[in-house]
């Protein structure tokens, strides 16, 4: 089988490394080859951050170029669209809807670009755009959007939910799992 | 089963597995977690350095001692150690010594781009660059081995990509090497003239005999091709890129051991394939071996020697088909990594913005107060750098001193600025130095250090009191100010820039983020008194943002540190209720 490349993007302290070991750690029940790539360091500083989830039937590099994402996963609209040159024609971008404002935007240096989701959409780009956040305040805590979002993205996998379940049960603290399960479902099915 | 690992791990399970029972190592993005995971097996005894010369020399004696030893530093803290590095590399080991070093090609996290494999040649030492997490490991136990059997330290070399990239591995049992006791060798281990120029043949054989092993070695393996008209001399992650392009199509010599390098292995595959191409990031030191030989090959005319590599450069420098891809016709704004909401730090550098004074910066969280709104640093060099070179840029400037300061982290001033500040205590220069003590390593992810009062286990240990040790150095004038208390802040610099002696002020709180730190309740801006006049915006908080005029603060991300509503001039900042 032909490899293939998850990105996982968003805003440093988002969660998105639980996401990716999350992923990683189904791939590999599932007998594929692996590889998950993260720089660690300057960009935990609320800085843009990225993870490469990869697999196949051989994986050799562990980051994914531009051209070549099967599936964006982004936890924040600018975010989304920075790393749009990574995703193949036909690919498909899941993001949050959520909006936060980088420093040069703070400074009024720069402007948040405005209707990112129409842009994107005008490319022929297959976007899943959804508020994120506010299913994860449902579930009972903001900081469960990374398993909202991986709700969603189970969409686009044959994985059952026992899988997922079998997953997130290894990756998450048992004093979260009833609010991380309850985000997932919400993640699914909205 | 296999499982998946990230290489900084599978490199510390290859130290559990091989028998190691000695780590020392200074925290330093991305070889961090090695000594992290190595801390975690109970059968290891792993320790924070205060810098990596002192981690290797620590790891040195512990090999002498009959103990597997291991310590851990990136790319420039190999600068720090390369004192005992170029001696070891003489008296060699008794038990087995692995040294990793870490480089950051792209500078992710670094301050400069440095190939270490330098080191290996100039020390005259053996390296093993590793892949993937599985040769970590694979590679850290067979490194043991033959560090006992070639009496020398072994160098591994990792990278980003593959410390921080996690791949398939097996893990095995510990299993313990045989006890090699101490026993008194003055030859061996007493390096004046006399002795060290006994030893310098020895190395000089021992380069030898390792090339010898280094044609044989599976550590360098070819790998078959369909098209002999191109061969592949490549390693670490250049590896990985080349066989996500060329798959099976071209043949490869896939080099392990980096140093020394295999002449024979190079000549012979050379002379099987039409033309040979070098790929390796950074310099080019396997290029140069072979021209050396007389192997003739490409490389640097092909690639370039700045930034990683990826498969779609390797794809477009060897001829294929790169991946299309669509663009957004907008431009996006950057996200550069910012001071944390609640950081000490910020309250600290507006207070050298407002007074438009000079810093001399150094490597931590800190180095971040470059960075627009506040930009308040002027220079930012290496670990210690700031408080030396205050005291130069002041001594024969009198109109710097009054205003200039140096600024420095805990960690940082343990591992070098303490000589700096010697420096200053003993040939009197008018300088002031301010020790950002956020009790912990805050850029590389929350390491203890001296200054903390707990050690790499976690458990209590002593506490370097910093008061005292500055004392002790010759400065008479050391205090302590709260970072969020601006007007303490101001007052305290002042002061100290206007006396004319050495000076030391401690800004003290503890990081924001680290967990046993309690927050008060968030900041609110009450709409009704804001004016919009943005004085709150000076600080650059990424909590606060202007909507529609008025300030907004992020209330998942404000701490309340209150640094914020002291700059409001109408009071509209506070706590609700």
């Amino acid at each position: 089988m032909k490899t293939k490349n998850i990105m996982i993007v968003g805003v440093g302290g988002q969660g998105t490394l639980l996401a990716s070991k999350l992923l990683g750690k189904l791939l590999i029940t599932k007998g594929y080859d692996v590889k998950v790539s993260e720089v660690h360091g300057m960009s935990q500083r609320g800085g843009s951050v990225v993870t490469y989830v990869r697999y196949g039937d051989k994986v050799y590099s562990p980051i994914i170029d531009r051209g070549e994402a099967d599936i964006i996963l982004s936890f924040e609209m600018l975010e989304a669209a920075r790393w749009l040159e990574y995703l193949r024609k036909g690919g498909t971008v899941i993001t949050n809807s959520q909006q936060t404002n980088p420093m040069p935007v703070i400074t009024g240096a720069a402007v948040y670009p405005d209707v990112l989701d129409e842009k994107i959409r005008a490319l022929g780009v297959n976007l899943d755009c959804f508020d994120a956040l506010s299913l994860a305040n449902e579930a009972g805590s903001s900081k469960a959007v990374n398993l909202v979002l991986l709700g969603r993205l189970s969409k686009y996998f044959d994985f059952s939910e026992e899988e997922w379940m079998t997953a997130i049960e290894q990756s998450v603290p048992p004093k979260f799992l009833e609010i991380n399960k309850k985000a997932f479902d919400l993640g699914k099915n909205f | 089963m296999k499982q998946l690992m990230l290489g900084n791990e599978a490199f510390a399970r290859g130290l559990y597995e091989a028998g190691c029972s000695f780590v020392s190592s200074y925290p330093g993005t991305p070889s961090t977690e090695i000594t992290e995971y190595a801390a975690k097996y109970p059968e290891i005894y792993a320790e924070w350095a205060p810098n990596e010369k002192v981690a290797m020399e620590s790891a040195f004696g512990a090999c002498v001692a009959g103990k597997r030893s291991f310590c851990g530093m990136k790319h420039v803290g190999l600068n720090v150690a390369a004192d005992p590095l170029f001696t070891i590399a003489y008296t060699g080991v008794n038990a087995g010594m692995i040294i990793a070093v870490a480089d950051d090609p792209g500078m992710h996290s670094s301050q400069n781009e440095q190939d270490s494999r330098h080191y290996a040649i100039a020390a005259k030492l053996p390296m093993l660059e590793p892949s993937d997490s599985e040769e970590a490991l694979d590679f850290v136990k067979l490194a043991y081995e033959l560090s006992e059997r070639f009496d020398c330290p072994f160098i591994i070399k990792m990278c980003t990509r593959v410390a921080h990239s996690q791949s398939l591995i097996e893990v095995s049992d510990r299993v313990m090497p045989a006890d090699k006791p101490y026993e008194k060798t003055p030859e061996k281990f007493i390096m004046m003239p006399a002795n060290a120029k006994r030893r310098h043949p020895v190395v000089e054989q021992r380069t030898a005999d390792l090339t010898e092993f280094a044609e044989t070695s599976d550590l360098n393996r070819t790998e078959p091709g369909s098209d002999n008209s191109i061969g592949i001399i490549t390693s670490s992650t250049s590896y990985q890129y080349v066989k996500e392009v060329c798959g099976d199509k071209y043949p490869v010599l896939k080099l392990g051991m980096i140093n020394p390098l295999p002449v024979k292995k190079i000549t012979d595959f050379a002379a099987s394939v039409g033309k040979a191409i070098v790929v390796e990031e950074l310099d080019d030191v396997i290029e140069t071996h072979c021209k050396k030989i007389g192997v003739a090959c490409e490389g640097r005319s092909i690639f370039t020697n700045i930034g990683e590599f990826s498969q779609s450069y390797i794809a477009e420098k060897l001829g294929f088909a790169a991946a299309e891809y669509d663009k957004l016709d907008e431009n996006i704004p950057n996200r550069p990594p910012v001071m944390c909401a609640g950081c000490p730090h910020r309250g600290l550098f507006y207070t050298l913005k407002k007074n438009k004074l000079q810093a001399f910066g150094d490597i931590g969280c800190y180095t971040l107060g470059a960075v627009p709104p506040l930009a308040a640093l002027d220079t930012t060099i290496c670990m210690g750098a700031s408080v030396s070179g205050i005291h130069g840029f002041n001594k024969l400037s009198e109109d710097n001193e009054g205003r200039t300061v140096a600024v420095i982290g805990d960690s940082t001033f343990m591992h070098s600025g303490i000589t700096g500040l010697v420096n200053i205590a003993y040939n009197e220069s008018n300088s002031t130095v301010i020790i950002l003590d956020n009790s912990i390593t805050g850029m590389t992810g929350h390491q203890q250090n001296p200054t903390t009062g707990y050690n790499l286990k976690g458990d209590p240990c002593t506490k370097i009191d910093l008061e005292a040790l500055c004392k002790a150095v010759g400065i008479k004038r050391v205090r302590v100010v709260d970072p969020y208390n601006l007007k303490e802040c101001d007052t305290a610099i002042k002061e100290e820039l206007a006396v004319k002696e050495p000076s030391v002020i401690i800004s003290r709180r503890p990081c924001a983020l680290l967990k046993y730190v309690k927050h008060n309740g968030p900041i609110s801006c009450d709409s009704e008194k804001c004016i919009g006049c943005k004085s709150c915006m000076r600080v650059g908080c990424p909590a606060i943002s202007i909507v529609d005029g008025k300030a907004v603060i992020d209330q998942t991300l404000c701490t309340g540190c209150g640094v914020c509503a002291q700059l409001c001039p109408k009071d509209a900042l506070g706590k609700e209720g």
